[in-house]
């Protein structure tokens, strides 16, 4: 080929394409090799709660307002709701930590009485407080992404831990040490 | 049996690419040339072969062959026939299949009617192409098989995901297809014409032609599946930029700079380097969109099977195939000069900026697209979605369109400002009127859509100007081609700022009897009613439309209820008009007996996607133009050798 | 671009569905994984749940709530300007459920129920910028689809002008200083 202004290049940035895919492949090596976490973690962990003040679920138990939450002990607050599978799952878990005293509450979401009281009837009670939150509004105000969920809320009120999914039983050693953690 | 044919035929194919590879590389050197005779027949066999096999796919979709497990998977006895067809390339392991035969057709055609290339740069061409193939088949093959059998055939197969049990859908992928696969041509030529350091105007010309058509289909494949989406998903969104959405739109945006800048290679011998390069990244693209949507690390509403082991096979070929090409320009690209400078006023001047303004856009798309997988290495979530690409994209976007307007008019090598800039003046003209119209009967218009639609109004005029002023019957076809091409660009883009700016949404809970007012349409829904379908039930809603008072229409949406497998979809209802479209989807019925309805009045939105075919009617004219030319060619250098064979008897 | 995609149905017919094309439905809803058949006609997708049962494996599911949407998911405000901020705003929010969809064109309940919070936060006053602050802090960037600037994402930014700058060092010798003259 003639070429009537031959320009001269400099070699080196032709290998920028190359050193370009390799970040690309490098990126995405990574991406397979640590499948990422698709859950959403909440923000809100070390905040204080948000005030709320949610109407009682069902009549056995009294609704839940923010301030209930700050008694100076820890407290465990569970987001779960009747129509969820893995919530009836980790029951037995909520009922093993509430034997050993811890004191748990709830946020029912998007749920109906008598749907709630067949499923606690069912699965057990272990709330101190039970409240209904049928617009998610607690729910998207400390950061929860689904049910269910298991914040660690400290004597002062703060959230101290979230545990996203069912709890399993070799979850609960790991929830007591955050509750010890967050009662110092 | 078929099956069994099926299996063998792919198995023959490949080695067959195997035997193309060694032969083609073989006759690059000295003593190897006697193999050269081999390679154009290994091709085209292969492209049978695999066609082939392809065909025994599309066979048992069609008997609904249950012995089959991606039948058994896929399928369902009951299915409309069209959706069995479909069925065979709506799967993992039948797309694959699909992919590997267009690849191997491709080479197949360009085999046997490719006649202006270099003999040795055909041959490592045909290597380049057979090589790749070959990492495909053996994905195929040993990962991904779609004709194992079931020791035990269920007695009824599971059903097409009812999503794609649509007629767009049916076609919608093997349009895709042939564009993603057909430009594997631009990148063995590339590889071909590294190989052997011939990058000129020949290379150049040969290229084009298959460039054009796997640009075609991408483009009516794109087309296609948005309006899909639109249609389908019951919101009115047409483009989401979802990374699989942007998986197809970077390979487009690749092959149209290809397009351009191959322009400027036939015409002037320039940009060769970045040729090459464009002929690379164009199928790159495609190989990197089809790994991140079947490797799952991105998060896409396109589902997708997680499926590690087949990401990681995948992720191998990119390595060796992009890698490998890339590696060779680097080292070849060096001694490929870039041929002459460019006046400031010139085509290809124009046509070097639309290159470098639509690799810009490409950049943002990829970088956009890949940006939470990297802050996600950094242990932090981000989503990039339309905030961040529609104003970033728009920083290229409106330059380029801009020099779309004016590159056309100037000549080649050099021109004057002042020979082109009183034909402007038009153009400016439309672009200032609508601007103003805008402005003074939507005073609230977003810069965006503003922008869009002026400028949408301005290219309009501007790209029928290289018409004017000439003898229309000997004008090639190819310029009309371009004259299409670009007059479909400025009718999307006018559709999708009237979209985005004008569109109206009402939602509503309503009773049979009531009416609802959507801009100048009113809308009265006169009945909910249970129909049923061959696989299928629903619950039909009839609406009664006038447009301002005028004639009635009736719409009738559905929500869908299949059985195999289970779920529901929502059949929205669309009344066109010429200057917009009435939307309506049939939603849940709420506790006291009304029903959601949503209503959207889009006006001009159908501009869009006649854009879109318009784009690739432009392409299509341009190919016929080129195909006829080099046809009238050849058959004219065959009479001049006759002559000459005859005179020297 | 063309999807592969397994989908069992429900657990007790589960089985593959790879499908091909771009498959977007209305939403996956983790909450909704492994949810028994739709007893009633409650919108469901089905198939989407068992798409994400590889991806929430420690999430898995249930069934979907019976409670009617909440007031604003599927309600307009009355006043045309404030529906105009809150669908703009709804746009480019992310679904949290969804996999790639923002709230405004999701059937989640948990998409509804955001839209209801942004509607009611409009009608009381609130500004949209205020509001999506207000989601940012509880659910991190991941919940806006416009990026927020900041040292992680400034690369995004940064990127026009780098493509710029590269572009004009490339050509920078391509284009001849005076008109005129064959070369």
């Amino acid at each position: 080929m003639s070429d009537p202004t031959p320009t001269r290049r400099n070699g080196l940035w032709l290998w920028l394409p190359l050193a370009l895919f390799f970040g690309f492949f490098v990126l995405v090596m990574f991406g397979l090799l640590r499948p990422a976490d698709r859950n959403v973690a909440s923000a809100f962990v070390g905040k204080p709660l948000p005030a709320f003040d949610l109407r009682p679920a069902v009549p056995e138990r009294p609704g839940l307002r923010a301030a209930d939450m700050a008694t100076g002990q820890p407290r465990l607050l569970n987001v779960f709701a009747s129509w969820c599978i893995p919530c009836a799952a980790e029951a037995p878990q909520l009922a093993a930590l509430a034997q050993q005293g811890v004191a748990i509450d709830g946020v029912a979401i998007r749920d109906r009485q008598e749907d709630v009281q067949r499923f606690l009837a069912q699965y057990g009670n272990p709330f101190a407080r039970i409240g209904a939150d049928d617009v998610s509004a607690v729910q998207l105000a400390i950061g929860s992404s689904g049910v269910p969920e298991t914040f660690v809320i400290d004597g002062k009120g703060v959230i101290r831990h979230q545990h996203i999914g069912d709890i399993r039983a070799e979850d609960v050693p790991m929830l007591l040490e955050k509750l010890r953690e967050a009662g110092r | 049996m078929i099956a069994e044919l099926g299996l063998a035929m792919l198995w023959l194919a490949s080695a067959l690419a195997l035997l193309q590879l060694v032969a083609g590389a073989l006759a690059l050197t000295k003593r190897g040339r006697e193999l050269a005779g081999i390679v154009r027949p290994a091709a085209v066999i292969q492209g049978v072969l695999s066609a082939g096999s392809f065909l025994a796919l599309i066979a048992l979709f069609l008997r609904t062959d249950l012995s089959v497990k991606l039948v058994a998977t896929n399928s369902h006895s009951l299915k409309p026939f069209i959706f069995k067809l479909a069925g065979t390339w709506g799967n993992h392991e039948g797309s694959m299949l699909l992919w590997v035969t267009v690849m191997a057709m491709a080479g197949g055609f360009i085999a046997l009617f490719e006649r202006r290339l270099r003999d040795d740069t055909m041959l490592a061409t045909l290597a380049g192409q057979a090589f790749v193939s070959l990492g495909f088949y053996a994905f195929l093959l040993l990962s991904s098989n779609p004709f194992e059998r079931l020791a035990v055939p269920p007695p009824e197969g599971n059903g097409l995901n009812p999503l794609l049990q649509d007629i767009g859908l049916a076609f919608h992928p093997p349009t895709l297809y042939l564009g993603y696969v057909g430009l594997s041509i631009a990148f063995s030529f590339a590889i071909g014409a590294l190989v052997t350091r011939d990058v000129g105007p020949a290379f150049a010309r040969a290229m084009r032609p298959w460039v054009l058509g796997a640009w075609i289909f991408l483009s009516l494949g794109i087309t296609a599946g948005s309006y899909w989406a639109y249609y389908e998903l019951g919101w009115g969104g047409w483009w989401f930029w979802d990374p699989v959405e942007n998986a197809s739109l970077m390979p487009w945006l690749a092959a149209t700079a290809l397009l351009h800048s191959s322009t400027v290679l036939a015409a002037r011998n320039a940009l060769r380097a970045w040729t090459v390069m464009l002929g690379v990244v164009a199928f790159s693209m495609s190989m990197i969109g089809t790994f991140l949507v079947r490797s799952g690390i991105l998060t896409s509403v396109h589902a997708f099977a997680v499926d590690p082991e087949r990401g990681s096979f995948i992720l191998a070929l990119l390595a060796i195939y992009i890698g490998g090409a890339l590696a060779l320009f680097a080292t070849r690209a060096a001694t490929i000069t870039e041929g002459a400078r460019f006046a400031v006023t010139s085509r290809e001047a124009a046509l070097v900026v639309n290159n470098v303004m639509l690799s810009a856009i490409l950049g943002i798309v990829l970088l956009g697209t890949l940006y939470p997988l990297l802050t996600e290495a950094f242990g932090e979530k981000v989503s990039v979605g339309p905030p961040y690409f529609n104003p970033i994209g728009a920083i290229f976007f409106v330059p380029m369109l801009i020099v779309m307007a004016i590159g056309p008019m100037l000549r080649w090598r050099d021109d004057r400002a002042g020979r082109i800039s009183g034909k402007l003046a038009l153009p400016a003209l439309a672009a200032a009127l609508t601007a103003l119209g805008l402005v003074s009967f939507a005073p609230t218009i977003k810069p965006l859509p503003f922008l869009g639609m002026a400028l949408a109004a301005g290219l309009a005029v501007a790209s029928v100007l290289p018409l004017v002023g000439r003898d229309l019957r000997r004008t090639p076809l190819p310029v009309y081609g371009m004259v299409v091409a670009h007059l479909g660009i400025a009718v999307a883009l006018f559709g999708v700022g009237s979209d985005s700016a004008f569109s109206i949404e009402k939602l509503v809970a309503s009773r049979a009897g009531e009416s609802h007012k959507v801009g100048p349409w009113q809308v009265t829904l006169r009945s909910i009613e249970p129909v049923a379908g061959p696989n299928w039930t629903a619950l039909e809603a009839t609406l009664a439309a006038t447009y301002d008072g005028g004639r009635l229409s009736l719409l009738r949406t559905q929500s869908r209820n299949f059985t195999t497998p289970p779920q529901l979809t929502n059949e929205s209802a669309l009344h066109t008009r010429w200057n917009g479209q009435l939307y309506v989807v049939l939603g849940e019925e709420a506790d006291d007996g009304r029903w959601q309805l949503r209503l959207w009045w889009k006006p001009f939105v159908p501009m869009i996607w006649y854009g879109g075919l318009l784009v690739g009617l432009g392409g299509l004219l341009a190919l016929i133009g080129r195909v006829a030319r080099d046809m009238k060619r050849s058959r004219a250098e065959d009479k001049i050798a006759y002559r000459r064979a005859r005179q020297g008897r | 671009m063309i999807t592969p995609l397994t989908f069992p149905v429900a657990p007790a017919q589960a089985g593959a569905y790879p499908t091909v094309a771009p498959v977007r439905p209305r939403c996956i809803d983790k909450e909704s994984l492994s949810r028994p058949l739709p007893a009633q006609g409650r919108r469901t997708l089905v198939w989407l749940m068992v798409a994400m049962m590889g991806l929430f494996a420690a999430t898995p599911a249930t069934a979907q709530d019976l409670l009617p949407p909440a007031p604003y998911a599927y309600k307009q405000l009355d006043d045309p300007a404030q529906e105009a901020k809150a669908l703009a705003l709804m746009e480019t929010l992310r679904c949290l459920k969804c996999q790639s969809q923002s709230i405004a064109d999701s059937d989640a309940p948990m998409a509804g129920d955001m839209r209801h919070q942004v509607r009611e936060r409009i009608a009381a006053g609130e500004q949209p910028e205020a509001i999506r602050q207000w989601l940012v802090e509880r659910y991190g960037d991941y919940v806006t689809y416009t990026p927020q600037v900041r040292a992680l994402t400034a690369p995004l930014f940064a990127a026009p002008l780098v493509f710029l700058l590269v572009a004009a060092l490339l050509l920078r010798r391509r284009f001849r200083k005076t008109r005129g003259g064959k070369p």
